[in-house]
């Protein structure tokens, strides 16, 4: 069975035919819509290089089938920038030098974006756990701490770390 | 490979009793790793995420009804203080992300002997509802693992919920492995004290062909705490009690070597984990002053 999808992409209604149900949204959004942010190594949950929105819930795309995907929302790390200004994460991850290789970096920021959805000021022990799903071979992961600590101050200046959320920026 | 999108729960028993071969997936993080390396091509797959039945927890008297796909997430957010054990499981699956999409109706589906709710249902007495055309069954999660990867679901089954009692009594689990995150069981245990029934339950996981309960590790310790009166007035346990507990859910394992662990080194660590889980679980109910006062 070959079937046509839609789905919202990044606030855009897309379509896209022939697309094997089984397939994942991964595959669906590198190969069919043109999207590589979202990176593919391991395929199975392990190392959130995929890791995406999905009706605003972080997902690693891998473990989602494109027939799942049919009629919902997905936000990708393109979808984070406003035009040319970067998010605050990944502004943050720029001036931290969060970024060696790159290629977890896509997987990275979104799910550090989703932390600072959830959370204002993040202690460190939040950031890791909320980290945990995305593995890094090259940083050592201190820089991409940094960075996350440095979006979380831009955000919210006037927190403190452990601070709960106040309900902005949701 | 058909690809069955059911929007309701009568829509997706009817589909299944059409098509019992097809294959439930809900969060994908079993399935789609199959699927994803070729393990496994099914000739459809049964996508239950738009079921909102499956995806609600309800109060049923003294029970949570747990549907199927709701994720460990909510489980954590929602039910943390009324299912303690199945939260602190929860709270182990994974990262936030399979976190947001895995959920007991998965783990019951896949039937893995590593799955981490696996022990805190079997030491909680929950209840597996299974579904289909024909009419609703309860199954008793002891009776609900068969084998490596196979439960007592009929083909034209799904799940639909699972029935956990509430409780403020104690409840334990813990795993090892070797991170803190994203790791599959070495080995694992859940405790529960039932004081309003003198009994304790325990468990195990990933160190048998499938979960299970340890029987006479339950036995012993409940005969212990009943003897002595530790539930009405309870102390601090003797050191060979906690030890002897550890022994007999130790004992009760069947555990292999494999690339996660010996089945040596699964056995050591049981008896810590059973030592370790009851120690906690008898000073909350110290603390929590139980009985006399």
């Amino acid at each position: 069975m070959i079937v046509r999808v839609n789905v919202t992409v990044n606030g855009e209604q897309c379509q896209a035919d022939d697309v094997w149900p089984g397939e994942s949204l991964l595959y669906l959004l590198r190969e069919r819509l043109g999207l590589p942010g979202a990176k593919n190594a391991c395929e199975q949950g392990e190392c959130g290089s995929c890791t995406v929105y999905l009706d605003g819930v972080l997902v690693c795309a891998c473990l989602v089938a494109a027939g799942q995907a049919q009629g919902r929302q997905v936000r990708t790390v393109e979808g984070l920038a406003d035009g040319a200004e970067l998010d605050p994460v990944q502004q943050a991850f720029v001036e931290t030098g969060a970024v060696q290789c790159g290629f977890c970096t896509p997987g990275l920021v979104v799910a550090a974006h989703d932390l600072l959805n959830r959370v204002d000021r993040p202690t460190d022990p939040e950031i890791r756990e909320a980290l945990a799903g995305n593995l890094c071979r090259c940083t050592g992961y201190e820089k991409i701490l940094e960075a996350v600590r440095l979006a979380a101050s831009r955000r919210n200046p006037g927190g403190r770390p452990g601070e709960a959320a106040e309900g902005e920026s949701r | 490979m058909d690809f069955l999108s059911p929007t309701s729960l009568a829509e997706a028993l009817a589909a299944k009793a059409r098509q019992p071969e097809a294959v439930p997936i809900a969060g994908g993080t079993d399935v789609m790793v199959e699927l994803n390396f070729d393990q496994r091509r099914p000739s459809a797959l049964l996508d239950l995420n738009r079921v909102a039945e499956l995806s609600e927890w309800t109060v049923a008297g003294e029970h949570i009804r747990l549907g199927a796909t709701v994720s460990y997430t909510r489980i954590i957010d929602e039910l943390g203080t009324r299912l303690p054990g199945l939260a602190m499981a929860a709270r182990t699956v994974g990262s936030p992300q399979i976190r947001n999409r895995g959920s007991v109706g998965g783990n019951l589906g896949a039937a893995s002997p590593a799955g981490d709710t696996h022990p805190v249902l079997l030491a909680t007495d929950a209840v597996v509802e299974a579904v289909s055309v024909r009419g609703t069954r309860m199954i008793p999660a002891s009776e609900f693992y068969l084998g490596v990867k196979r439960n007592a679901l009929a083909a034209d089954e799904l799940i639909a919920a699972v029935h956990l009692p509430i409780t403020s009594a104690p409840q334990q689990f813990a795993k090892v492995g070797t991170r803190n995150a994203m790791v599959i069981a070495v080995c694992s245990v859940a405790l529960a004290l039932h004081p309003e029934q003198g009994r304790v339950g325990a468990a195990l996981g990933s160190a048998a062909p499938t979960p299970r309960r340890a029987l006479a590790a339950e036995a012993f310790l409940s005969a212990e705490l009943g003897d002595t009166g530790q539930w009405s007035a309870p102390r601090p346990l003797p050191g060979s009690v906690v030890t002897r507990f550890g022994e007999l859910v130790a004992q009760a394992a069947e555990p292999i070597d494999d690339v996660r662990g010996s089945a040596a080194y699964r056995r050591h660590a049981l008896a810590v984990l059973a030592r370790r889980t009851l120690d906690w679980a008898w000073q909350d109910y110290l603390r929590a002053g139980h009985g006399g006062e």
